[in-house]
């Protein structure tokens, strides 16, 4: 609360002197020339985002319903810690990781600079894997056993059991762990910084680099003063600002689903 | 004159042999051995925890879902052991169909849980579907009181009416045996007659069990009785001896309410 006032504080004379909607909507970002554009971030952070998502949730969700519902029990006991274990390694670690197999692979592979939306998506969504399978998880076993005998007594097999009972009974968990994983997705700073390239210009293909917006402040913070530090605490604001605007989106969705 | 002959008795539905069912080594069931037969109405009776659900779930195999179980003996359905390897248990619980001793109707809409078990078993047709819910929830007893909001949700029923869904969901599935769990207990007379004329005239079409603890009620719907006794099957035959000349004296205890 002190620090959102403190940045708050700090940001918005820039909003002011260089207009709020110039700042998010311009795509120039020139310090130096005193033009403070941070579109190509936002959208570089929806970009990486949204693609971690796309590979996070399928694959998490799936994950989480093949150690709650279908894996032996011995297979599952040992699976779980390696999911556990993904998420204890350091952000840098992965940054590491992907700066000297992922960038390359992707290079070779697909052409371009290897530093991309695609690498920084790549990446996240490994992150954020082991926070959707353990939210996942839990969601599903906590759906009622009367549920599943219910099922599998009329005739139905575990897969539909699964798909038409266990994962529509556990939808609300499983909103709530994509919510936690895009939290973290997008504030993520580190590894992303590492893979992206961090070009302040406007992403035109999953192979083009692109700079997020948490990126964009680690990167200057240093060395910023004036205006310039300004524009980043207003960058900041922004940041806060998406998040919100996410976490309502989902928070909105969810109240459908509650009311459907 | 001719000679006036016994009715023919025909080949069993079940053919139990020798079953004993221990939970994580506890036994439930003791060494029980007993036909069913097909268009009849058996009932079981018994005291609190004399293992009459465990033994109704042995029929359809629902006991395999609860860990610890362990299943000796012989079942056999129309000559095949249900517990042979190979047996396919998904099939096995289409034809073997079951309303559980506690209600467990779907997080899902009225008209849903109905139409699960067709849905499962490939009907898609709108109009189909419709006809089978209604016929089911009418056969049921139900349709009168959830026509109206056939797609609100299921758990919003009374424990009564979900009763009776379930037994609505079992319906909807050509099932040829019955395994019905206490399936009356949370009803008025009124609804409670209405199940009653149901299974009377079920029987014409199903194998049908029911357990109940309402001594009228057996005596009602019954052809054949049951009765168990701390996992033993202390007698069996037909209802109309059973409750006017029991052979054994906890028999009589038990039906005439001297019991322990
Ligand atoms: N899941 C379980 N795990 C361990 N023991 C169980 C389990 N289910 C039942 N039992 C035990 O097995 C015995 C028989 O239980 P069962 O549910 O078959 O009795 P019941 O005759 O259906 O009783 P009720 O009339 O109360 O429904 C009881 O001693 C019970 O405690
Ligand atoms: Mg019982």
């Amino acid at each position: 609360m002190i620090i959102g006032l403190f940045v708050a504080a700090r940001g918005l004379p820039l909003f002011l002197s260089f207009g709020a909607w110039r700042f998010i909507a311009s795509s120039q970002w020139e310090p130096a020339q005193g033009l403070f554009g941070v579109f190509p971030m936002i959208a570089g952070s929806l970009l990486v985002t949204a693609g971690a998502l796309l590979l996070a949730v399928p694959l998490g969700v799936g994950m989480a319903a093949f150690l709650a519902e279908l894996a032996p029990a011995p297979l599952a006991r040992a699976l779980r810690p390696a999911v556990d274990l993904l998420a204890g390694i350091p952000s840098v670690v992965y940054g590491f990781v992907g700066l000297a197999v992922l960038v390359p692979w992707i290079r070779s592979a697909f052409g371009g600079p290897g530093f991309s939306v695609l690498a920084g998506a790549l990446l996240l969504g490994v992150m954020v894997l082991p926070t959707i399978v353990a939210v996942a998880e839990d969601a599903i076993r906590a759906v009622p056993r009367t549920y599943r005998e219910g099922s599998l007594a009329l005739g139905a097999t575990p897969w539909q059991t699964l798909t038409r009972v266990v994962l529509p009974a556990a939808r609300p968990g499983i909103v709530a762990a994509v919510v936690l994983g895009m939290g973290r997705a997008i504030g993520e700073t580190m590894a992303v910084l590492m893979v992206t390239g961090n070009v302040t210009a406007l992403p035109d293909s999953l192979l083009a680099p692109a700079r997020t917006l948490t990126a964009n402040i680690a990167l200057e913070m240093s060395y910023a003063s004036g205006r310039h530090q300004e524009a980043l605490f207003a960058t900041g604001i922004v940041l806060f600002l998406v998040i919100m605007a996410l976490n309502a989106a989902a928070a909105l969705a969810r109240r459908k689903e509650e009311r459907a | 004159m001719d000679h006036v002959h016994a009715p023919p008795v025909p080949a069993p539905t079940f053919t139990v042999r020798n079953l004993t069912i221990a939970y994580s080594g506890n036994p439930a069931i003791k060494n029980v051995s007993l036909d069913l037969y097909p268009r009849s109405v058996t009932a079981f009776i018994g005291p609190s925890g004399c293992g009459k659900s465990t033994f109704l779930r042995a029929l359809n195999r629902m006991n395999d879902l609860i860990p610890g179980v362990t299943t000796q003996g012989r079942i056999l359905l129309e000559g095949e052991d249900i517990y042979a390897p190979g047996v396919d248990v998904v099939n096995l619980r289409k034809r073997v169909g079951m309303v559980f001793q506690r209600p467990n109707p779907f997080p899902m809409s009225i008209f849903d849980n109905v139409a699960y078990g067709p849905r499962i078993h490939g009907v898609t047709d709108r109009d189909r579907l419709s006809a089978i819910v209604e016929r089911s929830l009418t056969a049921a007893a139900l349709w009168d009181e959830v026509k109206d909001r056939l797609h609100k949700s299921a758990l919003d029923l009374s424990g009564g009416q979900q009763q009776r869904l379930c037994i609505a969901r079992l319906l909807a599935v050509d099932s040829e045996v019955l395994l019905m769990d206490e399936p009356a207990s949370a009803l008025d007379p009124i609804s409670t007659g209405k199940i009653e004329d149901l299974i009377d005239e079920l029987k014409n079409r199903y194998t049908i069990l029911i357990v109940t603890h309402n001594m009228q009620q057996a005596g009602r719907v019954s052809d054949r009785t049951a009765f168990f006794l701390s996992g033993e099957l202390i007698e069996y035959g037909l209802t109309a001896e059973v409750f006017e000349s029991p052979r054994d004296r906890r028999t009589e205890d038990y039906i005439t309410g001297r019991f322990g």
